[in-house]
């Protein structure tokens, strides 16, 4: 009886007593040291190339003066942890009011995307009066920016330079964000909000109670998209925002970390840490909240929420 | 199937159908207007309804769209309108309603301006970069994850990549100067071992790499989304039939798993020669100054350091304008290729 490579090959491996996992389809021919080892690799490269930089990032922010000063600017592993960096930067008030301005952003920033992007996509998502050109009125954005000067003129023009709202309204409402939710929603079975229509719901009301508790992945995920690009904007701050006390989180890291400004001199400390450690405190500061997010949001991801989407 | 149980099954049929009245016959008396109306086969009337009755209907529904479409209204309706300024000398002290028309002008100023064709030139050798470099890493990522057994590994590997993504340009730009600046860590162990320290993150001949290396490493891993979910939909038992034919991993790679991949490659291929114009913005500006403008100047920051910050609203407009009808035309025909390719493309997808 002839038989396949395949077959031969697991032949000779049960043979030589090596085992099977379980979960591995029968039809794949056993696993090969080679190729397992060559995707080790390229899997402990990836997973290093990530962890590496936040590890770095991290140990320096509490490396003290004598480590960075041997090492170079930098600590791999700390080796006398200290807090000093984080002290001098919560010193002053400065650091406490970019927190206070990014969390500002960020929360009243989301709540308000959410409540559009919802309401926009529930609405079109229905055979309704007007809702054809209205989603076509969205989809275009899609095509076409409106581009930065004529943006910053119309946030002058509204009067919200040099105002928290300038980093908040412009971006309450993104098309990507709205063609995943709507999909989501267009997706619940029709007959769920006939039967509740039939029983004298009204439209807000099947809104509230019947499609958000369905579509609380959906939710989170677009909930999730839109924190992290309010809690990720900088640049809307460097265009809008002339008033220290108004910046934002990221617009201090770029300042300070990437373009390397005084950041002692602005806190107004006089005895302070090494300025590398202060810098990459700032850098933790601003990784923090997303680190602490992430791993509660990241399991929705895989469940075909953003993919369907993007499937049609 | 014999007669007799034909009849039998149409009766059954007609059983089944007898409590549901026939359209239009037995209905409330407040309905008997509609009854009159278009129905379709069930009886439920089809558009029947009249422009007021649907407005009163859809009341609730149009107050929805309402906080959307006044977005819409002030931050993209408006501001398009607002490049009319490209064909102004626009002055801020003197508005829009009182600036001088100029016509062409601007554009005419920005063809002669050699920095405007240096950011041109920047930005498509780094889409080019992006398209070779870039483009198949997602690919060969998701292959490798698909072809994970272990659930755990295949879980805890997918999160780790697509956290970069979550993080902002400033923090990116950050922590690869800590690792390759010129005090971080590469160059420093380079010069503990005696070597020369290498310029990774200011050498402008280099920067496209470096440019599309840092795009790698913060969107690569969430790139790999799509394809794993296009992996997920092939079905098991082709590889199964292919195996048990005797084709080895390779062969049903290539003859099973890229197959099923054509379509979305494809399509997000084309995306991406359409979408040429665009290489990214924060990446550019935040790393303008460290390399300089003639490796790291693209269209976008061209428009916002003559328009905003060197005062030439109209040119910096007119760049900003150019580029946006360029690339949307890109776009379009993009699309349509896509539709040639028999590929359902983007905008159909997302209407339907």
């Amino acid at each position: 009886m002839a038989t396949t490579i395949h077959e031969r090959r697991t032949a000779k491996r049960q043979a030589k007593g090596l085992t099977f996992n379980p979960s591995r389809p029968v039809w794949k021919e056993p696993a090969s040291p080679f190729y397992n080892a060559i995707k080790a690799v390229i899997i402990g490269g990836i997973t290093l190339s990530i962890v590496l930089p936040i590890l770095l990032v991290v140990s320096t922010s509490i490396a003290d003066d004598e480590q960075l000063t041997a090492a170079g600017g930098f600590g791999l592993w700390p080796t006398h942890p200290t807090h000093a960096a984080y002290q001098a930067i919560f010193s002053g008030e400065f650091m406490f009011r970019a927190l206070g301005v990014s969390a500002f952003i960020t929360a009243v920033g989301t709540f308000l995307a959410l409540f559009i992007t919802i309401t926009m996509a529930y609405a079109t998502s229905r055979p309704v009066m007007f809702g054809r050109p209205v989603l076509l009125l969205v989809l275009f954005t899609l095509l076409f920016a409106p581009g930065l000067i004529p943006m910053f003129l119309m946030v002058k023009e509204l009067g919200l330079l040099n105002t928290v709202w300038s980093l908040i309204l412009p971006g309450t409402f993104a098309a990507f964000n709205f063609v995943v939710m709507r999909s989501f929603f267009m997706n619940i079975p029709v007959e769920l909000i006939e039967a509740a229509r039939i029983d004298g719901a009204s439209d807000f009301m099947i809104l509230r109670k019947i499609v958000l508790p369905l579509s609380k992945a959906v939710i989170a995920v677009v909930g999730l998209f839109y924190a992290v690009s309010f809690w990720n904007a900088f640049f809307n701050a460097m265009l809008y925002i002339n008033d220290q006390t108004l910046y934002p989180v990221q617009l201090v890291l770029r300042n300070y970390v990437v373009q390397g400004g005084s950041m002692a001199e602005a806190i107004g400390v006089t005895s302070a840490p090494p300025p590398q450690s202060m810098q990459m405190a700032i850098v933790v500061i601003a990784l923090l909240p997303i680190l602490i997010v992430y791993p509660f949001l990241q399991k929705h991801f895989n469940k075909g929420v953003i993919t369907g989407a993007i499937k049609g | 199937m014999s007669q007799t149980q034909q009849e039998s099954v149409k009766q059954l049929e007609a059983a089944v159908e007898l409590p549901i009245p026939p359209a239009g016959t037995n209905r409330a008396p407040s309905r008997k207007k509609r009854s009159k109306k278009p129905v379709d086969h069930d009886g439920v009337p089809v558009r029947a309804v009249s422009w007021k009755l649907r407005l009163r209907r859809d009341k609730q529904m149009l107050l929805m769209m309402i906080p959307g479409v006044i977005f819409l209204a002030l931050f993209f309706y408006t501001p398009i309108l607002g490049n009319v300024i490209a064909f102004q000398d626009y002055q801020p002290f003197l508005g829009i309603g009182n600036s001088d028309w100029v016509g062409v002008q601007n554009f005419i100023d920005l063809y002669f301006n050699p920095d405007f064709w240096v950011a041109l030139r920047n930005t498509v050798v780094l889409a080019v970069w992006q398209l070779v470099l870039f483009f198949p890493v997602p690919l060969g990522l998701a292959l490798i994850v698909d072809s994970l057994i272990s659930t755990k590994t295949r879980r805890w590997f997918q999160s780790l990549v697509y956290l970069p993504h979550f993080l902002s340009w400033v923090l990116v730009i950050a922590l690869f100067q800590q690792v390759l600046g010129g005090a971080g860590l590469v160059n420093n162990t380079l010069r503990d071992m005696g070597f020369d320290s290498i310029p990774f993150m200011t050498n402008p001949d280099t920067f496209p790499l470096l440019a599309t290396v840092q795009l790698v490493w913060k969107d690569a891993g969430w790139a790999m989304i799509i394809f794993l979910a296009s992996l997920a939909a092939i079905d098991g038992s082709l590889y199964e039939a292919a195996a048990a034919d005797g084709a080895g991993r390779w062969r049903r790679m290539w003859h099973i798993t890229l197959p099923g991949l054509r379509s979305i490659i494809v399509l997000l291929l084309i995306l991406r020669i359409g979408d040429i114009l665009s290489v990214g913005f924060e990446q550019f500006l935040l790393q303008h100054d460290a390399v300089g403008p003639g490796a790291a100047e693209v269209l976008d920051t061209f428009t916002y350091f003559a328009g905003v910050v060197g005062g030439g609203w109209s040119m910096g407009a007119a760049a900003g304008l150019a580029k946006g009808v360029v690339g949307a035309l890109l776009i379009f025909a993009a699309n349509k290729v896509a539709h040639k390719f028999g590929e359902p493309g983007i905008f159909q997808k997302k209407v339907g």
